[in-house]
């Protein structure tokens, strides 16, 4: 009855850890992927006055206008890039819809797509769920897990189709430096491959300057299809609102199936997320609480053994297992079964990252400063 | 503000081990800063924020109020001023622009306290001129921090 490579996307042992997690009470929780902001003030207000005011019923298929041309705006004046805003600007539901119309628009069955691991989950789904093809490519902990330009030139011999890039980057928090993103496009340019970037930790960059992919030059412009949204660094994932931008003919067909698979963003949200780009105060204040908590949390890993990388972006670590000699999965059950504590196991990113965790720090200082406790008691028990 | 002061304004019982860890500092340069800025009167004092309606027994009352004065020759407000914030009632004490002069919080045991505060010791000054004094019903909100508890959102304990 269900589609053989809808049946055969594999929940894993993953699911069942998630449910032991969600039933039990009262658990110190690393295992958020969102932020435990809430959204600032002034969107919320302007949700309600907008509700007040009765609008509620369905924008324009690409989206309000006035949403379209901020994030213009502000894309232009944060990253010199020009998107237009009426033909390449598209208002989606999150990244989340965004990703799934830019592998609807371009995939045709069997067409290959590199991933690299670890990834953000929806990554390989979507890509199967679309008849496509993952190319994966595993970065490691001692590349920081970064790309490396000769092992994605390697990739590039089997002609993919496109390239998810996610940077930051969930779960390691890794992001790169503009340096390092030409190194990639000079890899990538001879190729006909399209660059999907997932952008939407941007504004939770710590190190460096956020550089976004099609601004590298103008023919990385065309051939990128850039994806960000207002979940994380607006704290809005409950608003669930997202865009993407891209050439005209990108964007055209994307509307295409987006005007008859979602018709629109809902409304109130794209009136929200208008004006969260006038909170860059509070972005920045949030911001610098992340940064604060992330040298924090850093410090406090190292110093009881989980080996961990400085992160630049997001809110994530990814930190390592292998003093110990556990797999992540293990540790992830004894850790909530012994001292309530939850983390997400990196298996759940990838394959052959079983002595990985991803842990958040998008949690308040306090509790924090009590996992620490509660996971430096855990591990002297291993 | 730099992340030191950010920090210490809204918690300042975070130790100095943790706001090393949390600014990038060392120890040293943790204490040495705090220092400073309690030298240079940039911290001015440590307080915890108490919402006296929830201790039983003790219901004090706040009073805003309201003071014209005359000012005086050199030293304007300055003088007047600093005759009223000494009284140990008064909690505040703001120089404003508008239809009067100063604005002062007055806490006292209870509303009795507060006017023989303000009958007593505030109007026979003579450099006041008139008082209006405004009963607190109910604090909402103080020093940026609600004091009604907001009820959070419920994340989901695990998500991708
Ligand atoms: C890398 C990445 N992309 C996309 C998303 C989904 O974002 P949205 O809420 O905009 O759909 C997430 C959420 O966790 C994420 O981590």
């Amino acid at each position: 009855m269900i589609a053989k490579h809808i049946e055969q996307l594999a929940p894993s042992g993953i699911r069942e850890f998630f449910d032991l997690v969600l039933g039990m009470p009262d658990v110190i929780s690393l295992g958020v992927g969102e932020p435990d902001f809430i959204t600032p003030w002034r969107a919320r207000e302007k949700a309600i006055t907008a509700l007040e005011e009765g609008l509620t019923s369905y924008t324009s298929n690409k989206g309000l206008f006035v949403l379209r041309r901020s994030i213009s705006r502000h894309l232009e004046k944060k990253y010199g890039l020009k998107y237009d805003a009426q033909d390449e600007t598209l208002i989606t539901v999150g990244v989340s819809e965004g990703l799934d119309l830019a592998l609807r628009a371009i995939l045709e069955p069997g067409d290959k797509v590199i991933v690299a691991r670890p990834h953000y989950v929806a990554y390989p789904a979507l890509v199967v769920i679309n008849g496509g093809k993952v190319l994966s490519l595993q970065t490691k902990e001692e590349d920081n897990f970064k790309i490396k330009p000769k092992e994605l030139s390697t990739l590039l011999k089997q002609n993919p189709k496109a390239i998810i890039l996610n940077y930051p980057s969930n779960p390691t928090g890794v992001t790169y430096s503009r340096e390092e993103l030409k190194e990639i496009w000079k890899v990538l340019s001879p190729k006909e491959i399209i660059v999907i970037t997932d952008e939407v930790y941007d504004e939770l960059t710590y190190e460096g300057i956020h550089c976004s992919f099609a601004s590298l030059d103008k023919k990385s412009r065309q051939r990128t299809i850039l994806l960000n949204g207002f979940s994380k660094g607006y704290a809005m994932t409950g608003f669930r609102v997202g865009y993407a931008c891209a050439d005209k003919r990108i964007i055209s067909a994307m509307t295409k199936i987006h005007s008859f698979s979602m018709l629109c963003g809902p409304v109130i949200s794209q009136i929200a997320a208008a004006e969260a780009l006038l909170a860059q105060k509070e972005v920045k204040q949030m911001r610098s609480e992340y940064n604060r908590r992330r040298d924090f949390f850093v410090k406090e890993l190292n110093r009881i053994g989980l080996r961990t990388q400085k992160p630049q972006g997001a809110f994530y670590c990814f930190p390592s297992l292998k003093n110990f000699k556990i797999k992540a999965l293990d540790f992830a059950k004894g850790l909530l079964m012994k001292e309530k504590v939850a983390v997400v196991p990196g298996t759940a990113f990838g394959e052959g990252l079983e002595y990985y965790l991803r842990m958040a720090y998008a949690n308040s200082l306090d509790n924090l400063k009590e996992a620490v406790i509660r996971i430096e008691r855990f591990i002297s028990t291993l | 503000m730099n992340d030191l002061l950010e920090i210490l304004e809204q918690n300042s019982r975070v130790s100095v081990e943790d706001l090393a860890k949390l600014t990038g500092k060392s120890k040293k340069e943790i204490q040495r800063a705090i220092k400073d800025y309690e030298k240079k009167g940039v911290i001015v004092k440590y307080k915890t924020v108490i919402n006296k309606d929830k201790i039983k027994g003790e219901k004090g009352v706040v009073a805003i109020i309201e003071v014209q004065v005359t000012p005086q020759k050199d030293v304007g407000f300055d003088m007047v001023a600093s005759r009223i914030y000494k009284f140990p009632e008064v909690k505040g004490c703001y120089l404003l622009s508008g239809t009067y002069d100063l604005l002062l919080v007055v806490e006292g045991k209870d509303i009795h306290t507060v006017a023989n505060f303000v009958s007593e010791k505030l109007a026979p000054l003579s450099a006041v001129k008139g008082t209006v004094t405004h009963f607190m019903l109910k604090k909402y909100k103080e020093d940026g921090v609600v004091l009604v508890k907001e009820e959070k959102g419920k994340r989901l304990a695990i998500t991708y």
